[in-house]
């Protein structure tokens, strides 16, 4: 289906993420964010840039993973995503929902 | 359709990796789904929360018919470590953090780890003996009145 992000007309699934990453650009994450209630901040930013280089190396994200980062902690990462911090991080960097159950 | 829980509340009373590991991902997955989560560790539980003994807990090789192992098999010497190494094996390959820093993640992601009063009297421990992220040593009726609020669950493990 398609949604109307940032006066685009997005590709996203029921649950509202992105099927195609090519159409993602900041201001669409921005809008999903508010959306969300997050106040985007560079750090936020940085947790997407993290995620979406994951994805691109196809490595799976897991909250163990998060922690192993070096570059958050967990703590940090609930608190910048409050509510499910993966599936709402990776819901604004624009990837698709973790399968993992860890 | 998103769901109507909005606290878990698990009651773990046995320390075989089987049964910890199934709590703390149950518990782990409630706080990536936006639910609050808490644990109460009560009699053999306790082990995976005493600081000497978590990191050595084992599978139950006897009395676990989904072994498919004969009972006098399990219990000959050195097979539980045997069928705990195997299945530690295969929990890193999925990533699975070992019970130590498991414990920490939950901590970290926000699960209230609970012990329970009666067990740790009975079996003499003291705050000490416990981790140092346990949020604390509580009755049952503690954590009753934890459960009391609209779209909460209990599950004993």
């Amino acid at each position: 289906m398609e949604e109307v992000i940032a006066n685009k007309s997005i590709k996203v699934n029921e649950e509202g993420y992105l099927t195609d990453f090519a159409q993602w650009d900041k201001s669409i994450g921005l809008e999903i964010a508010t959306k969300k209630g997050i106040e985007m901040t560079d750090r936020h930013w940085e947790v997407v840039d993290y995620l979406q280089d994951k994805h691109k190396k196809e490595e799976a994200l897991s909250i163990r993973g998060i922690k192993k980062s070096g570059i958050f902690n967990v703590k940090e990462f609930y608190g910048l995503f409050p509510g499910g911090p993966l599936k709402v991080s990776t819901m604004i960097a624009g990837i698709p929902k973790p399968k993992s159950c860890i | 359709m998103p769901t109507t829980v909005r606290k878990m509340l698990f009651i773990l009373s046995k320390a075989t990796i089987e049964n910890v590991y199934a709590a703390f991902i149950m518990a782990n997955g409630a706080r990536m789904e936006g639910i609050e989560s808490e644990i109460f560790f009560t009699f053999f539980g306790l082990e995976a929360i005493q600081k000497k003994k978590l990191e050595h807990l084992h599978v139950a090789t006897v009395g676990n018919p989904a072994m498919h192992m004969p009972t006098l098999l399990g219990g000959l010497p050195g097979m539980e470590a045997l069928a705990t190494r195997m299945m530690k094996k295969e929990m890193e390959k999925l990533d699975m953090p070992p019970i130590g820093e498991f414990l920490e993640i939950l901590s970290d992601s926000g699960v209230k780890l609970w012990g329970c009063k009666l067990a740790v009297d009975m079996f003499h421990l003291k705050k000490e003996d416990l981790i140092d992220d346990l949020d604390g040593i509580i009755t049952v009726g503690d954590f009753y009145n934890r459960a009391d609020t609209d779209g909460t669950q209990m599950l004993f493990v």
